[in-house]
C-alpha cells in the first residue's frame, strides 16, 4: 500500500461536486462582512465617513479603526523576535495607512451584494505620504520613532575573512527576486458563530493552522482556547498563504461575537491580490571565494527581504529560511549571511511555496554558473566539486533555521547529479545546443540543484479508533490544504492494519476532536502526521491481536492480520473481525479492563527537520523577435526518501513547477511610483496556464531515506517549485551566450527581446 | 466583486428589445455573451440600470451566405462559430484562423461576435478583422437602421464606438474573398487567450507573382483597431518578395504611434508590430 500510486479519497467528492468549501457554509441569519480598503499607499486617515453606508437598508454595522481599538495586533506564528513587535498589524488601520488594500473599515450587511453598497459609500479620506516602494533603497519612516528596518540578522559559520584572504578568485554578484506569491484557486473566507448555549465561538474555514490559530483568536479575543472551535472545511490550494490569520479571519470573529449574528465573509480575487500575503521579493548581494579549481571556500551574503507595510505571522520566517538554505547542496565551509527584513508601502508578505529558498537557490545557483564561466569550467563538473559526500551525512551547516541547528540528515547528492546527467544525455546534449545555437538558433541548457527541508517539528499527533462496524478513523490535528493528505494518511493506515482504504475515514483539522494540532507547512504533513499515523497504526494493531487473542483463545503469537480481521496463522475460519473487537472493547466489558475501545493514540515528536533534495534540468529556445521563451525539455529529480504515494508525489511537483515558472516568467506585483499596485486582477497577474508549460520528466528517487523517521519519508511540497527561477536564467544565459545575463526574475518577453537586440547589436 | 442592483429584462422580438433601448437609453445595456459586460459590472466599472438580454431576439444569430460577394454574420454569432465555420474561400480561413485566438475555449463558446464589435476592446480580434476588410456594420435602433463603414465604426479611444445607447448591432457584412485572396494573422500575448499585445489582420489579393492589394489591420496598437495604411502601400502593386513584406512590416512599425502598459513599452510593441506583420503576410502570402 505503501510507495502504490492509488487514487485519492478526496477526489470522489471533489469530483462530484459534493465538496464543501467555506463559500458553501451557511449559517442561519448570517450576516456578511465586506471589508473598505485603502486606496493610497501611505497617509494618515484624516476622516472616515460611514453615514451613507450606514443609510443602506440592510447594512447592520460600520466599523473603523476607533470599533476595534482594543484588540491587539495579530502576533507571530513563527520566527518573531521582539524588535519586530511594533510593525504587526492592526486588524482595522489605526490612524495611518501603509499600503493599498489594507483593512480601513468593514461593513456588516444582510447579504454580500447590500455589504458592498454600503462599502462602496463609505468615504476615507487619507493625508498622503510619500511611499517606502523599493526596501533596498532609503529607510522610510514608519510612524513616528521608527524606520522601515523591522530585523537584522546575522548567521555565519567558518571564518569567511581568512577565506577570502586566501582565495584565488573573488566573484562579486547582485541578484533580485520579484514579488509574487500563491494564488489558491479558492480565495479566503470564514464563517463564524457565537453559540450562546454554550458559550463557544465556531469559526468555520479555517486552513492550514486551525490549533495554531484557535489559540491567537482566543487570546485576541480574551476566550478561554476551549470555547474556541476552529473547523476545516474542503481547502482549495494553501501554498503558505491560505490559513494564516489574517485582519479578516479578526473581524469575523469579533463581529459574531460582538453583533450576536453569525458572520460570514468571502474574499474576492481583487482583494486577494492586494490583501493575502506576497512573497518573495529579495535582493541579495553576494561575494564568492573560490579556489583555483571552482570550490567555494567563502560565501558572504547580504540580502533585503521586502516585507511589505507590515510584519505578519511568518516573522522574519522567510529571511530565515532564505539565510539558512542558502548554502544548498555545497560545502561552502565558511559562510556568513545578514538578512534584512524591511517594510514598504505594498501588501504585507509572508511564506510561498519554498519560502526563501526560491530566492536562495536562484541566488546560488546564478552565483554557482558564474564561478563556472568565470573559470571555465562545465557547469555539471563544478557543482559536482562542491557537493556534499554522501559520506559527510548527516551533515551539519553550522547555523539554525526555524530554532533548529540546519543538519542534513541524508542525502546522495552525486548519484543525483549523474541521474539527471544521464537523463538528458548531458555531453551529447549540450553538443547538439552548441551545434544549433552556431546555426543562429537560441537555445540553451540551465540546470538548478538544491536541498529542500521538510517535516518541521516539534510534534504531530493521530488517534486511530475502529468503531463497530470495522470503519476506520484516523485523527489528527494536522490540516490538509488539498494535496492528498486524507489519501496518505489511509494509506499509511492501511499499510499497517492491512484494511481497504474505503474503510478509512481521515479527520482533519477539527479542533475539538483532537487535543493538539500544528498543520500543514513546511512539508511537514506527511513526514509529521504520516509518522504519528504509523506508530498510532501500529499501536492499534497490537492492541486489536491481544484482544482477539483472548476472544480466540490463542497466543498472539499465532494471529496474524488481514482484510480487517484477526485470524489464527494457518486456520482462517478463527477469525474476528476489527468490528467485532471493537465491539467486544465496551466499557463494560473485562475485556477493556477500564481502557475501552478499539483504538490508539501516539505522538511523534522531532527536533530536527528533514532534507529533501533535487535537481531540475531545462532545455529552452528563445524567440528573439517576440522575446517569447518556450522550454523543449524540463526535467525535475527529487529525493524524497520514500514516496507514500508517488502520483502525489508527482502532482506536487508539477503544480510547484507551474508556480516556479510562474514567478520566474509571469507573476509579477509590480506598483507605480506612488504605490498603486499594477497587478489586481488575473489580467495583470498572469498565472501559467497548462498551455504555457512545458511537459515535465519528472525523476523520482528514494535513495536517501530519512533516518529520523519509522517511514524514511521526507516532504515532497515544495522540490517542484524551488529551481524553476534559477533553471529560468541559466537556461536564457546558454541561449543567448552571455553568461550572467539574467540577474533578476520575472523575465518578460520584454526584457528577453531587449537582451536578443543587444545581442544582435554587439554581434 | 458583486454587481450593483439592476433590472434583466429577456424581449422576445426585435421590436421589444429596441423599445426597451429607447426607454431605457445610456441606462441601458445590451447583454450578448456577457464574457465582457458581466465582468465590468461584477467590478462595478459598469453599472446599468437595465439589462436588455438579446438570447431570445430571432435572427441574430444567423451566417447569411446568400448574397455572392459577401458574408453577413449575425450579431450572436458565437466566437467558436466561426472559428469552425463553414464558409467558403479565403475569407471563412481567415475567420477560423482568428477565432481560435479570441480568449479561452469556455469564453469562446458564449461571446458574441457583435459583442466583441460593441465592446471595441483595443485588442480584440475581431476589431481588427472587420477593420481589415471593411466590413459594413450594420445597426438598428427603434427610429431606423442605418450602416457604418468599419473603420468609422470604431472611435480611437478604447472601448468606444459611434454606437448610439438605443442602438443595437445587427449584424456585420463581410466581403467573400474570392480564391485570389490569401490571408493571414499573428499575435503576440503574453499567455494563450490573452488579450494581444499587438495583433495584425492580413489580406492580400496576389496578381501572378505581385500584390495586387493589401489589406493590413493592427491590435493593441491604438485606441482602437487600425489600419496600417503606409504598409498596405509599401505592398500593393509591388512583387511578393522577402523584401518587400520586410519594407511593409517596417512601415507599419513605422507609422503605428502605440502607447505602453505593464505588459508591453511603446517600443516593444513598436517592434512587436514589425514581427507580427511579417508573419501575417507571410501566411498570407504562402
Ligand atoms: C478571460 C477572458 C479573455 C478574453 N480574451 C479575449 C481575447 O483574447 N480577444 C477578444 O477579442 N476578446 C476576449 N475576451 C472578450 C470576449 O471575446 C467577449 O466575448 C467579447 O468581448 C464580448 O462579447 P459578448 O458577446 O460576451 O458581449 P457582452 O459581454 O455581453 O457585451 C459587451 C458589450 O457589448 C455590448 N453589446 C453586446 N452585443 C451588442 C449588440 N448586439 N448591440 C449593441 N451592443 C452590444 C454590451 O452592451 C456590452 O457593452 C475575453 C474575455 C475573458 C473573460
Amino acid at each position: 500500500m505503501i510507495g502504490e500510486s492509488v487514487p485519492r479519497l478526496e477526489d470522489r467528492p471533489l469530483l462530484r461536486g459534493e465538496g464543501r468549501f467555506v463559500a458553501d457554509i451557511d449559517l442561519p441569519h448570517q450576516l456578511h462582512m465586506r471589508i473598505v480598503r485603502s486606496h493610497a499607499a501611505h497617509g494618515t486617515i484624516t476622516s472616515i465617513d460611514a453615514a451613507e453606508a450606514l443609510a443602506v437598508p440592510g447594512v447592520a454595522a460600520v466599523w473603523t479603526g476607533a470599533d476595534v481599538a482594543d484588540v491587539p495586533p495579530i502576533d507571530f506564528r513563527q520566527v518573531g523576535a521582539d524588535q519586530m513587535v511594533p510593525y504587526r498589524q492592526p486588524i482595522l488601520a489605526q490612524r495611518r495607512v501603509r499600503y493599498v488594500g489594507e483593512p480601513v473599515a468593514a461593513v456588516f450587511a444582510a447579504d454580500p451584494y447590500t455589504a458592498e453598497d454600503g462599502a462602496e459609500r463609505v468615504v476615507v479620506e487619507v493625508a498622503e505620504l510619500p511611499p517606502v516602494l523599493d526596501a533596498a533603497g532609503p529607510l522610510g519612516d514608519f510612524d513616528e520613532r521608527l524606520d522601515t528596518e523591522a530585523y537584522v540578522f546575522t548567521e555565519a559559520t567558518g571564518d569567511v575573512e581568512e577565506a577570502f584572504a586566501r582565495a584565488e578568485h573573488i566573484l562579486e554578484a547582485e541578484f533580485r527576486v520579484g514579488r509574487h506569491t500563491g494564488v489558491p484557486l479558492e480565495c479566503r473566507g470564514a464563517v463564524a458563530a457565537h453559540h450562546r448555549d454554550t458559550q463557544t465561538l465556531e469559526f468555520l474555514g479555517a486552513a492550514k493552522v486551525p490549533f495554531q490559530n484557535r489559540d491567537a483568536l482566543a487570546q485576541m479575543l480574551g476566550l478561554p482556547p476551549s470555547r474556541v472551535v476552529l473547523r476545516e472545511a474542503h481547502v482549495g490550494g494553501g501554498f503558505g498563504v491560505r490559513g494564516e490569520l489574517y485582519p479578516e479571519d479578526v473581524l469575523v470573529a469579533l463581529a459574531a461575537l460582538r453583533l450576536g449574528r453569525p458572520v460570514k465573509w468571502i474574499e474576492d480575487r481583487q482583494e486577494h491580490l492586494v490583501a493575502a500575503n506576497h512573497s518573495r521579493d529579495q535582493l541579495h548581494r553576494l561575494r564568492v571565494a573560490t579556489d583555483a579549481r571552482g570550490v567555494i571556500e567563502g560565501l558572504e551574503v547580504e540580502f533585503v527581504s521586502d516585507q511589505g507595510a507590515y510584519v505578519r505571522t511568518h516573522g522574519a520566517t522567510v529571511a530565515t529560511l532564505a539565510a539558512a538554505m542558502l548554502p544548498g547542496p555545497y560545502r561552502i565551509p565558511n559562510y556568513r549571511v545578514t538578512g534584512r527584513v524591511r517594510l514598504s508601502n505594498k501588501t504585507p508578505a509572508g511564506t510561498y511555496r519554498a519560502p526563501g529558498r526560491y530566492e536562495s537557490t536562484f541566488v546560488r545557483e546564478r552565483a554557482m554558473d558564474a564561478v563556472a564561466a568565470e573559470l571555465g569550467i562545465d557547469r555539471a563538473e563544478v557543482r559536482r566539486r562542491n557537493l556534499i559526500g554522501s559520506d559527510e551525512m548527516p551533515f551539519e551547516r553550522g547555523i539554525d533555521a526555524l530554532g533548529t541547528p540546519v543538519v542534513y540528515d541524508s542525502g546522495r547528492y552525486e548519484t543525483m547529479l549523474d541521474r539527471v546527467l544521464d537523463h538528458i544525455d548531458y555531453s551529447a546534449l549540450t553538443e547538439s545546443l552548441a551545434e544549433r545555437r552556431a546555426a543562429g538558433e537560441l537555445v540553451g541548457l540551465g540546470l538548478g540543484f538544491f536541498v529542500e527541508k521538510s517535516g518541521l517539528g516539534p510534534f504531530a499527533g493521530s488517534r486511530i479508533t475502529v468503531d463497530g462496524s470495522g470503519r476506520v478513523t484516523v485523527t489528527t490535528g494536522e490540516a490538509s490544504v488539498g494535496q492528498g493528505f486524507e489519501t496518505v494518511m489511509a494509506q499509511i493506515c492501511s499499510d499497517v492494519l492491512g484494511v481497504g482504504l474505503d474503510s478509512i475515514s481521515v479527520v482533519h483539522g477539527q479542533t475539538d476532536q483532537m487535543s493538539y494540532g500544528m498543520g500543514a507547512f513546511a512539508s511537514r504533513a506527511t513526514v509529521m502526521a504520516g509518522t504519528a499515523t504509523h506508530d498510532a497504526s501500529e499501536a492499534l494493531r497490537q492492541r486489536a491481536i491481544e484482544a482477539a487473542a483472548e476472544m480466540l483463545e490463542a497466543s498472539a503469537d499465532d494471529l496474524v492480520m488481514a482484510d480487517g480481521a484477526v485470524s489464527v496463522a494457518g486456520s482462517p475460519a478463527q477469525a474476528v473481525t476489527l468490528g467485532e473487537i471493537a465491539s467486544a472493547l465496551g466499557p463494560a466489558s473485562p475485556l477493556a479492563r477500564g481502557r475501552p475501545g478499539l483504538v490508539a493514540e501516539e505522538w511523534y515528536t522531532t527536533s530536527h527537520m528533514n532534507y529533501p533534495y533535487g535537481l531540475h534540468a531545462g532545455v529552452a529556445a528563445l524567440d528573439p523577435d517576440t522575446g517569447r521563451l518556450a522550454f523543449e525539455r524540463y526535467v525535475i529529480a527529487y529525493d524524497v526518501g520514500r514516496a507514500i504515494n508517488p502520483m502525489l508525489v508527482e502532482g506536487q511537483i508539477v503544480g510547484g513547477a507551474a508556480q516556479g515558472f510562474g514567478g520566474a516568467l509571469f507573476e509579477d506585483f509590480s506598483y507605480d511610483e506612488i504605490g498603486q499596485p499594477q497587478a489586481t486582477t488575473f489580467m495583470d497577474y498572469l498565472m501559467p496556464t497548462a498551455a504555457e508549460m512545458p511537459d515535465l520528466e519528472i525523476l523520482l528517487s528514494e535513495d536517501a531515506p530519512s533516518p529520523l523517521n519509522p517511514l524514511g519519508v521526507k516532504g515532497a511540497g515544495e522540490g517542484g517549485t524551488n529551481a524553476c527561477g534559477a533553471v529560468v536564467a541559466a537556461a536564457i544565459d546558454d541561449a543567448l551566450g552571455r553568461p550572467g545575463a539574467v540577474t533578476s526574475l520575472p523575465v518578460t518577453p520584454e526584457r528577453l527581446h531587449a537582451m536578443c537586440r543587444s545581442l544582435a547589436a554587439t554581434g | 466583486m458583486k454587481p450593483a442592483a439592476f433590472d434583466y429584462r429577456a424581449p422576445r422580438t426585435l421590436e421589444e428589445a429596441l423599445g426597451l433601448l429607447r426607454e431605457h437609453q445610456d441606462e441601458a445595456k445590451v447583454l450578448a455573451g456577457g464574457q465582457s459586460l458581466v465582468p465590468a459590472m461584477n467590478f462595478r466599472l459598469a453599472r446599468p440600470a437595465v439589462l436588455v438580454d438579446i438570447a431570445r431576439v430571432p435572427g441574430l444569430d444567423r451566417i447569411d451566405l446568400d448574397d455572392p460577394g459577401s458574408v453577413t454574420v449575425g450579431a450572436r454569432v458565437r466566437h467558436l462559430d466561426l472559428e469552425h465555420n463553414t464558409i467558403p474561400g479565403p475569407l471563412g480561413v481567415l475567420l477560423a484562423r482568428t477565432g481560435r485566438w479570441v480568449g479561452h475555449y469556455p469564453i469562446r463558446v458564449r461571446g458574441t461576435f457583435g459583442g466583441s464589435l460593441a465592446h471595441a476592446d483595443p485588442a480584440a480580434e475581431w476589431c481588427a478583422l472587420a477593420c481589415a476588410l471593411d466590413a459594413e456594420i450594420h445597426c438598428r435602433s427603434a427610429n431606423g437602421a442605418r450602416v457604418v463603414e468599419a473603420c468609422d465604426f470604431f472611435e480611437q479611444m478604447a472601448f468606444t464606438t459611434c454606437l448610439a445607447p438605443d442602438e443595437l448591432l445587427m449584424g456585420v457584412r463581410l466581403p467573400s474573398l474570392g480564391d485570389s485572396w490569401g490571408v493571414g494573422m499573428a499575435e503576440f500575448a503574453r499567455r494563450w487567450g490573452d488579450f494581444a499585445i499587438v495583433l495584425a489582420i492580413a489580406a492580400v489579393e496576389r496578381d501572378g507573382d505581385s500584390v495586387a492589394r493589401a489589406r493590413i489591420a493592427l491590435g493593441g496598437v491604438a485606441g482602437g483597431p487600425v489600419r496600417a495604411a503606409h504598409a498596405e502601400a509599401a505592398l500593393s502593386g509591388r512583387a511578393a518578395t522577402p523584401e518587400s513584406v520586410a519594407a511593409a512590416a517596417a512601415a507599419a512599425a513605422e507609422e503605428v504611434d502605440p502607447t505602453g502598459d505593464i505588459h508591453g513599452s511603446a517600443d516593444y510593441r513598436r517592434d512587436l508590430v514589425r514581427t507580427m506583420v511579417t508573419r501575417a503576410l507571410n501566411q498570407a502570402l504562402a
